[in-house]
């Protein structure tokens, strides 16, 4: 099962060693993580995505739950959530309309073109790392030169209702 | 608001945390808190390994329940604690470590005796603390006593530079403060407790399975009052031993790779498990998939992280283990539930514990483990206090010393440390100076730490060495007899040293007991001694601890002796 964990720590140095130290020790896997501050300065947000089954899922939580520096663990239920992934792919350009299609390809999921150089163009794409994939995958026969992902970054959806 | 330097504001928030010694060694980088001894009500006690100081602090901390102290310095004197620290971690022992480290503005640069202690000891510690500014320093010390010893107490990190040791600042010492992230009690669930007296009451052979948290949240009365109102066998696992009185009748005593033949045989044949404080370590109940599928686990624990960690349980109670069993006496009180008829589980289970009492058979020696141990009980008052090393005697003091008094009796059960178990004892008499403390030892794990006679005879300290010697690393012996076809590599330590005359060179007092009557009169001299004694009884190399259930194996398939 893949997850999403949201994390709300104490913005102090060290917090990202300690869980990041957690997950090795515990044998638990990190697919992906993403750490900003908050509105708050003194608390910043971490987005974990994880692989494991029900089980460890609960252990990790619980894990991070009990860490002091943790303020705040919560996983995130898919459907609830609002999650996406910065990336950014630098792809090759070696005939004439290449150029073109991996701009129409950018355009249907809703990514940016950057810096069309005459060999290679630059493409930034804000969508799920599922989507993200998908784009990859129509993006390999034109020849990916480098990929940057940032990790996902998460909120679950509604709010105070009163 | 005063204004004084680090070190001192350092030792005013120790004395105000009621701290009145100290373990530890002085280096370089904690120079300026070792000058403050000289105007501090808090005695200092030199040890000559700081891995020591970190075991005394632990076994002070297990026996008062206050965290134990130790200082190290910076570079090698902090990564020489990391022993403790992990030792301490793996059985939640309340420890506050302070450790030197170099001056802020060294800090990275690969100075001299610097180490990063903070990112090496992270995995073994609750907490820790690395404070940049002098005055941050009473709010550290406030936070890292109440984090070490609230809820499952662990070891607590305080890493300081020199120079903020060294710098003044005006120190405000606060009684409250916040800390967001942390939520050491939980208020046990009611509902949760009424399920769980239904299913014990509903099985038709329950069991109590009393471990280390009954011992650290003093659970004693509550566990004995649930097993007498329901009557109910009680076994612990290893780290609870002496939870419960081992000459009760309802006693089996521990279950595990070691355990008790009827503890571990009861274990599998009950129904219903009202388990307490226990992580179900592989030690404790080796494969327990065998089964599991016919038992209903009932899990009370402090920690919520452990309620499904190793064991799917089918009603959790999370809250400190005292005050849940208080909770679920009051309502068996209050529904008037008490047994007081004998069914068939509960005879089933005295016939099991009188057949191995009659029956395990026992190395046939005059000096066998079982009778050594056995005489060793005899003669200790009940309040004594005994810790031991790691290795058969631990064992056999597992199997054969009976803890009639609860909370007397502690090891290094998680991490299995050998080393432990004499400077914990020096620790233990610091905490309680007015009972016996006594280290059951072996050769080989006394080896590891036996320089900290200096301390006990130097600081007056006089704990017993009771030593179990085999002139061999006896459980790896064993291992090598019974999984390696005897092919005995790395295991004989020899006659060396010779531990009366190593005792003696101390200054402590030595003794060899070859016989039982020598023994006999070497515990009534020790036990009026006011030196420090090492017990150097030699024992038959070739004895194993039986029964024993091999790792990977279930508690149904123990071997027994044959």
């Amino acid at each position: 099962m893949w997850a999403i964990l949201t994390l709300l720590v104490e913005n102090k140095p060290g917090i990202l060693f300690k869980v990041t130290h957690l997950f090795r020790s515990r044998n638990f896997n990190i697919d992906s993580i993403s750490v900003g501050v908050t509105d708050n300065p003194e608390y910043s947000r971490m987005t974990i995505t994880t692989f494991g089954d029900e089980k460890q899922v609960e252990q990790i939580v619980k894990q991070l739950d009990k860490m002091i520096d943790t303020i705040e663990v919560k996983h995130l239920d898919e459907h609830k959530t609002v999650y996406r992934e910065l990336s950014i792919f630098k792809i090759k350009l070696s005939n004439a309309s290449d150029s073109m299609e991996i701009n129409k390809l950018a355009n249907a999921y809703g990514g940016k073109i950057h810096d069309v150089r005459k060999g290679s163009i630059m493409v930034e794409l804000t969508a799920t790392p599922d989507q993200i994939r998908a784009f990859e995958e129509l993006a390999k026969p034109f020849g990916i030169i480098e990929v940057a992902r940032t990790g996902v970054a998460a909120l679950e959806r509604g709010g105070y209702e009163n | 608001m005063e204004t004084m330097t680090g070190a001192r504001a350092l030792m005013v928030a120790m004395e105000k945390e009621g701290v009145k010694e100290v373990f530890g060694l002085p280096g370089g980088a904690n120079l300026p808190m070792y000058d403050e001894f000289a105007r501090c009500n808090i005695r200092h006690i030199l040890v000559r390994h700081e891995q020591s100081a970190a075991h005394m602090a632990d076994g002070f901390g297990r026996v008062s329940r206050k965290p134990g102290v130790c200082f190290a310095t910076s570079g090698p004197g902090a990564t020489n604690i990391l022993t403790g620290l992990a030792t301490a971690q793996a059985d939640s022992s309340p420890m506050i470590a302070v450790t030197g480290q170099v001056p802020v503005a060294m800090i990275g640069k690969d100075a001299f005796q610097e180490s990063d202690i903070i990112g090496m000891a992270n995995p073994v510690l609750k907490y820790s603390f690395q404070p940049r500014s002098a005055n941050e320093i009473p709010l550290v010390v406030k936070k890292a006593f109440y984090i070490s010893e609230t809820g499952r107490p662990g070891p607590v990190l305080i890493d300081i530079p020199k120079d903020v040791q060294q710098k003044e600042a005006s120190m405000i010492f606060p009684d409250e403060f916040k800390i967001l992230g942390y939520h050491p009690w939980t208020d046990p669930d009611i509902v949760h407790i009424e399920r769980a007296i239904e299913m014990l009451l509903s099985s038709e052979r329950p069991i109590i399975l009393a471990g280390g948290g009954a011992i650290i949240s003093s659970a004693f009365a509550e566990v004995q009052s649930i097993a007498e109102l329901l009557m109910i066998p009680v076994v612990t696992t290893f780290k609870g031993k002496g939870a419960f009185p081992e000459n009760h009748p309802l006693s089996l005593g521990p279950i595990g790779m070691h355990g008790h033949a009827e503890a571990n045989k009861m274990m599998t044949e009950a129904d219903c498990v009202l388990a307490i404080g226990t992580r179900f370590s592989d030690r404790s109940v080796g494969t327990f998939e065998a089964f599991e599928k016919r038992l209903k686990i009932i899990h009370m624990d402090v920690d919520p992280a452990e309620i499904g960690k190793n064991q799917t349980t089918s009603v959790a109670i999370i809250g400190d283990v005292r005050a849940s069993l208080r909770i679920m006496i009051k309502m068996l009180m209050q529904k008037a539930i008490k047994r007081t008829e004998e069914n068939i589980w509960i005879k089933h289970v005295k016939e099991t514990k009188a057949y191995w009492k009659e029956n395990l058979k026992l190395h046939p020696g005059e000096m066998g483990a079982a009778k050594i141990l056995r005489k060793l009980r005899e003669l200790l008052p009940h309040e004594s206090i005994v810790t031991t090393e790691v290795g058969q005697h631990q064992m056999w003091a597992s199997l054969f010393y009976d803890v009639i008094q609860p909370g007397t009796f502690f090891s290094s059960t998680g991490l299995g440390t050998m080393g432990w178990g004499f400077p914990a004892a020096i620790g233990a008499k610091v905490a309680r100076p007015n009972v016996p403390v006594v280290d059951i030892a072996g050769d080989g794990s006394f080896s590891m730490t036996e320089n900290s006679l200096a301390t006990a005879v130097l600081e007056d300290i006089p704990v017993i060495v009771f030593l179990l010697n085999n002139f061999s690393l006896g459980m790896v012996a064993q291992w090598q007899r019974t999984f390696y076809n005897r092919r005995m590599i790395g295991v004989d330590q020899g006659k060396c040293p010779d531990y009366v005359k190593l005792a003696e060179s101390y200054g402590a007092q030595g003794i060899r007991a070859q016989s039982m009557d020598e023994l006999d009169k070497a515990i009534k001299t020790a036990l009026k001694s006011d030196v420090a004694t090492v017990i150097d009884i030699p024992i038959d190399p070739e004895e194993d601890v039986l029964p024993f259930v091999a790792p990977g194996t279930s508690l149904a398939d123990m071997i027994l002796p044959s």
